[in-house]
């Protein structure tokens, strides 16, 4: 082209910048085989890649934690990280779990400064609560962390995500249809660091031929692959299929619930609903297909964390559509691989909300509870003793979503009791919960009074929720309060990323 | 009531509690509690204990107790049963008292 033809394009500085066309590059005559093999986004070692992430004192990491208690991948990037001599790291993972308690040493050392997580377990947890770190710990909801990971909030300088399949250039998936290789099912929460973070690392054990249809992960999200021989234990990233409780409480409490769903009016041909994989959450989804059978009702769509349940269900042809953000056992990993219709999704799509994500159009969800108070706040988070025991999950992001939240917990576990006046740290508010079923009682939120009406009316009988305290601490007694000290260690976010509440330090002296 | 014995009563399962008794001399009571749910409840425990020895007439006494959440009640049962067994009294008409 002729550079002298430039100078007659009208508004040429609106319309493009690059100049005129100067030829081709030279193009490839190799066949696609041999390309990939050479020229692709393999890095020979974790710290080769590192390095090319640019990674510096002080910068954001982050992981996903769809290989649960199984997940070898935190601790092997972090101890390399120590090794090169990092230091004042934030370590942003979607959730961390028991497996994670090397990072204690870690924390001594200052390699990390900070964490950000749904939440902790075990003995990281333990020594967080006793004030091992000087910043407290940020915890926001699935969909909260997608929405500060979208705003900026919480800005990822490199993600290191493991995959048990990825391609030469950085299609990944939680499976691999060539093969039967370890699965994780959905990667739906690493696909929002894939999308925001400035550098992606992809780490696998197992790398697969271009492209690697369907992936979780596109490569234009990814930039460097790392093969290593161990990303995770299989028995710990999932087991066969989440057995169906013999509890007769939980039982119980899962009959209640779903009696409660179809009197309050959310039970009908072509519903939506999320399941917890608590026993009792589980045990409901059997008598709502008991019930969808014998009235001949389908339902739209299930949402959330999937178990083998509800793929069971949709196979049956009694759910038309699976939104899956966490396979929670093999067999829903094994639905998500064979099933079209049982589709992966991202946790912005899931819960963010700054976009109009999947829990808004959930006609109810069914949530476990450590503790209920009296306003009807939830606490999943930190145990009766004040320490970190648990994960907020996508419990906020679902309460405030649904049209009927229903929160299900024993009314007593031992002797501690579930329903109490206050809980120790407040995760999903009141406002958002509009049934407690326990084992021995439903109470509804004084602001759903055309619910309780509703349940009365079909004989079900309903306590407020001070009668359920009461009940609890006739039979357990009367708590002490927990000490705890000044200190703060861990901030609770809500959804929108507002400070709810603070976890403070436990007073052991 | 006299103790003889060591005697024990109760089991490690959640909702239960472990009570084990060593007669002494003298002393009094002397209590090693744990819990798992002790900062909530360990007042509790502790003072159902010394109350339900009281009762039986258990002045000396070195008492371990490992509870796993049990209810007052539940405490009252096992001291109770770790106390006759270590005074002997094995038969004891429960129902007839």
């Amino acid at each position: 082209m002729d550079a002298q033809l430039l100078t007659q394009i009208p508004h040429l500085e609106e319309i493009a910048h690059r100049g005129a066309f100067s030829g081709t590059p030279e193009k490839h005559t190799e066949n696609f085989l041999e390309r990939s093999s050479r020229e692709n986004k393999i890095l020979p070692s974790l710290e080769d890649a590192i390095r090319a992430a640019g990674l510096k004192d002080g910068m954001t990491i982050s992981f996903h934690h769809h290989f649960r208690g199984g997940d070898h991948v935190v601790n092997q990037v972090v101890e390399k990280l120590a090794e090169m001599g990092l230091k004042n790291l934030t370590l942003a993972a979607s959730s961390l779990a028991a497996v994670h308690a090397p990072l204690i040493r870690h924390i001594k050392s200052g390699v990390i400064t900070h964490i950000e997580t749904s939440g902790l377990r075990g003995e990281l947890a333990e020594e967080i609560s006793r004030g091992l770190m000087d910043c407290p710990v940020v915890f926001r909801s699935h969909g909260g962390r997608a929405a500060a990971i979208r705003s900026g909030e919480l800005h990822i300088d490199v993600a290191f995500l493991g995959a048990p399949s990825c391609d030469p250039y950085g299609n990944a998936n939680g499976y691999s249809r060539d093969d039967e290789h370890m699965a994780c099912g959905s990667m739906g929460y690493a696909r929002t660091d894939a999308e925001y973070a400035d550098k992606v690392v992809v780490l696998t054990n197992h790398l697969v031929r271009y492209p690697n249809a369907p992936w979780a992960i596109p490569e234009d999200n990814v930039d460097y692959i790392v093969v290593v021989d161990d990303i995770g234990d299989p028995k710990g990233i999932m087991s066969g299929a989440t057995r169906y409780t013999k509890n007769p409480k939980e039982l119980l409490i899962a009959q209640t619930a779903a009696q409660v769903i179809d009197a309050a009016g959310y039970f009908y041909d072509g519903f939506s609903m999320q399941m917890g994989s608590g026993g009792a959450s589980l045990a409901a989804a059997r008598f709502l297909r008991e019930m969808m059978l014998e009235r001949n009702i389908r339902c739209r769509f299930a949402l959330g964390g999937i178990t083998g349940q509800i793929a069971a269900m949709h196979e049956e042809g009694l759910i038309d559509r699976v939104l899956d953000v966490q396979s929670f056992d093999l067999d829903a990993a094994m639905s998500l691989k064979n099933n079209r219709f049982h589709h992966q999704i991202s946790a912005t799509y899931y819960a963010s909300f700054l976009s109009a994500a999947a829990v808004d159009q959930l006609d109810f969800v069914i949530l476990s509870a450590l503790e209920i108070d009296t306003d009807f706040n939830v606490n999943v988070l930190t145990g009766s003793d004040g320490v970190i025991r648990g994960a907020i999950g996508g419990h906020p992001d679902t309460a405030a979503g649904a049209s009927l939240s229903i929160v299900v917990a024993p009314l007593t576990r031992g002797r501690i009791p579930c329903v109490i006046d206050r809980v120790n740290t407040v995760v999903t508010p009141g406002g958002t919960v509009d049934v407690v079923v326990t084992d021995q009682g439903v109470a509804v939120n004084p602001r759903r009074p055309e619910v309780e009406r509703k349940l009365r009316r079909a004989g079900i009988k309903v306590y407020t929720i001070e009668e359920l305290r009461d009940k609890a601490l006739a039979l357990v007694g009367r708590p002490d309060p927990i000490r705890y000290t000044d200190r703060v260690v861990g901030v609770v976010m809500y959804r929108n990323n507002t400070i709810i509440d603070v976890i403070r330090q436990v007073d052991e002296s | 009531m006299e103790l003889i014995k060591t005697a024990a009563a109760g089991t490690m399962e959640s909702g239960d509690i472990m009570v084990t008794i060593d007669p002494r001399e003298s002393g009094g009571i002397t209590l090693d509690l744990t819990s798992n749910v002790m900062q909530q409840f360990g007042r509790q425990i502790e003072a159902v204990i010394r109350e339900t020895l009281g009762e039986l007439g258990v002045e000396h006494a070195d008492v371990q107790a490992v509870d796993r959440g049990a209810l007052d009640c539940t405490v009252r049962a096992r001291v109770s049963a770790a106390a006759f067994r270590a005074a002997q009294r094995e038969n004891e008409q429960w129902g007839e008292t």
